[in-house]
């Protein structure tokens, strides 16, 4: 445990049929975004710094100061749910304005504080309207403003774009970065959307099955994943096996292991990876430059923004990004058999 | 937002709901229902002696019946909110050991007769009650066939309205809020007032006013325990009932006033009452 750690925590929560083992640490100002599939246990995690659920075990600690025992409404914490849980018979001011007044803060004072807020936030014209009265990105700003008003050191976001249409998420997630920088203590966010958690965070720990499967900065995270589940989300094709020099003997769930080929030396149980767009189809077996050539079957074809998605089968399953001119020039179709080519140059390997 | 309603999907085979035929089979029955829930209430007014009313309305009696029934009815609501709005809180919120018996013996007045109830009460706080006595002998206070003991068989006849109602607001508001509301710093009293009592706001007005009609109404477990003593303990229906055997006409009148005041209140408070919170 880093002393000057801003949020230093190792949640454990036991349930029937789930266990919850997380270690969490975050510096002064730093976003971290919880990764994870639904049920992985990252609103679970959320709920336990923020004291709504018990630890089994394990510590919270904030700026230095235990809270593992402290309840919810003694943390000093902030909190943006899902769906915004604005109270409904309160203005967006009063809504603001809530954190202030538990504190002790005179209601005039914290009025005043609350519409300083919601200036700040673009909001003023809002201020006295109802909750059920604004869209959906400024009830989302409304509930960060409402969080940040009680002036926490630890702001827990969970899902907060999540709620809102593909549209306004693109406006309200740049915003939330501008915003989430001016704060100065630790952000965690829950989300299940790769985007947000790179353009969001500044670190990211990616949760499954209850467990930290692998943390890192976001675009470390992007290049070199762990699991299968990582790799789909930022749209690697991920192998896990052992090397010998440039020679990797991949191990395939079905079949024998499979030969490639990388450009460095590396030694032992590695991962290597490769973006889709870096795999070439050939008719025949290619020869020269692409170092590796696996067999293998079509098994689908989907379109994947301006390029073609072909999901192979084979020693080697492996998705292929190609242009729709490539794949007609071709003349492929779903059950034909063809070869598919890597450069080695292309294809990371690193230590697992 | 834009809600896609059941006109704006696709177009159903077959002809459109509103040409359908009236279904006449429901008709019937229906219409005779309906006809015999308000035919009293025209015999009522039939007969209704509209030409003395005015003078029959300023009647000693009538006014001191109908100011003690609308003050009992109100103290009596007043006293279930404070005793019945924690109870319904506990049942709802909290688990406890015999948690479902407790529920169940909440509903009992519901179901017994309020004659029984009356009965029941004058065992337990009547001068040779299980509690009576006692406190009879230690003070000399006597509860039956006082005022005060119109607003105890009002109590225990109307008090398990408000509590159902209450409980199932309670177990309809989203508890989300409320850890919202803590995240922020608020504590449990804060909570419970700033943020759940808003939000269970409908369901606690809808106990009130069921609490508040039942006790009005109250017959059976009032003449029992508190007797009919003109001014102390007689209330509108026990008036309405001494009345009809006297002299029909002021009968009639006094059930007028009460239907007037229960159609005030249903009027005044239905959109909020029937509305969904």
């Amino acid at each position: 445990m880093r002393p000057d750690a801003a949020l230093s925590a190792r949640l454990v929560v036991e349930r029937a049929g789930f266990r919850l083992d997380a270690g969490l640490e975050a510096d002064p100002g730093e976003v971290v975004a919880l990764l994870g599939p639904n049920g992985a246990g990252k609103s679970t995690a959320l709920r336990a710094l923020a004291g709504l659920v018990p630890l089994s075990s394990g510590h919270v600690t904030v700026e230095g100061t235990d809270l593992t025992t402290t309840p919810t409404e003694h943390r000093p914490i902030g909190m943006v749910f899902q769906d915004y849980l604005l109270f409904g018979h309160m203005s967006a001011l009063d809504n603001v304005a809530f954190g202030p007044r538990c504190q002790g803060v005179g209601r005039a004072r914290a009025r005043a504080l609350a519409a300083d807020l919601l200036d700040r936030f673009g909001l003023s014209d809002q201020a006295r309207l109802r909750p059920r009265e604004l869209s959906g990105g400024q009830a989302q700003r409304v509930a960060l403003a409402r969080a940040l008003a009680a002036r926490p050191r630890l702001l827990l976001l969970d899902e907060p774009l999540a709620a809102l249409d593909a549209h306004t998420r693109v406006a309200v997630r740049s915003r939330l970065r501008g915003d989430l920088a001016d704060f100065d203590g630790a952000t965690v966010l829950v989300t299940h959307d790769p985007l947000d958690a790179m353009v969001l965070a500044d670190r990211v720990t990616v949760i499954e099955n209850g467990a930290v499967v692998q943390q890192g900065r976001p675009a470390d995270i992007a290049r070199r994943p762990r699991t299968a589940y990582v790799a789909r989300l930022v749209g690697l094709n991920l192998y896990r096996g052992v090397a010998s020099g440039t020679r990797v003997e991949v191990r395939v769930a079905d079949g024998g292991p499979v030969e490639v080929t990388i450009a460095e030396r590396r030694y032992g149980d590695v991962f290597v990876a490769f973006a889709p767009r870096a795999v070439a189809l050939y008719r025949e077996r290619p020869g020269g430059s692409p170092r590796n050539a696996w067999p293998a079957r079509i098994d689908g074809v989907e379109r994947f923004g301006d390029q073609v998605r072909v999901h192979l089968d084979g020693d080697l399953p492996l998705s292929a990004d190609v242009t729709p001119a490539a794949l007609a020039e071709l003349g492929l179709g779903v059950g034909d058999r063809i070869w598919a080519g890597v450069k080695a140059m292309e294809i990371a390997a690193y230590q697992a | 937002m834009t809600g896609t309603g059941p006109t704006s999907g696709p177009p159903r085979r077959g002809r459109p709901a509103a040409r359908r035929r009236f279904p006449w089979l429901l008709a019937v029955p229906a219409a005779l229902g309906f006809a015999f829930l308000i035919l009293p209430f025209l015999g009522l007014l039939a007969r209704t002696p509209w030409s003395t009313l005015g003078t029959r309305l300023l009647m000693p009696e009538v006014r001191d019946a109908l100011l003690l029934s609308l003050g009992t009815a109100t103290v009596t609501t007043a006293i279930a909110l404070v005793l019945g709005v924690p109870l319904a809180w506990l049942l709802a919120r909290t688990e406890f050991p015999g948690r479902g018996i407790v529920r169940a013996l909440v509903t009992v007045p519901l179901v017994i007769p309020p004659v029984v109830g009356g009965v029941a009460l004058l065992l337990a706080l009547g001068r040779n009650g299980v509690v009576g006595r006692p406190l009879y002998e230690w003070t000399g206070y006597s509860l039956p066939f006082t005022t005060a003991a119109v607003v105890v068989a009002q109590l225990f006849v109307a008090m398990p309205f408000l509590v159902i109602s209450v409980e199932g607001a309670l177990r309809g508001a989203d508890r989300r809020y409320e850890e919202a509301a803590a995240t922020l710093g608020a504590s449990r009293a804060t909570i419970f007032r700033r943020v759940t009592l808003p939000m269970v706001g409908p369901g606690v007005l809808a106990g009130a006013v069921l609490c508040w009609s039942r006790a009005l109404g109250e017959f059976g477990a009032t003449i029992m325990f508190a007797g009919n003593f003109p001014g102390r303990t007689q209330t509108m229906p026990l008036a309405v009932y001494l009345a009809m055997q006297q002299s029909p006409e002021g009968a009639v009148v006094l059930s007028l006033v009460l239907l007037v005041v229960s159609l005030a209140i249903l009027i005044g408070l239905r959109d909020r009452w029937v509305g969904t919170p």
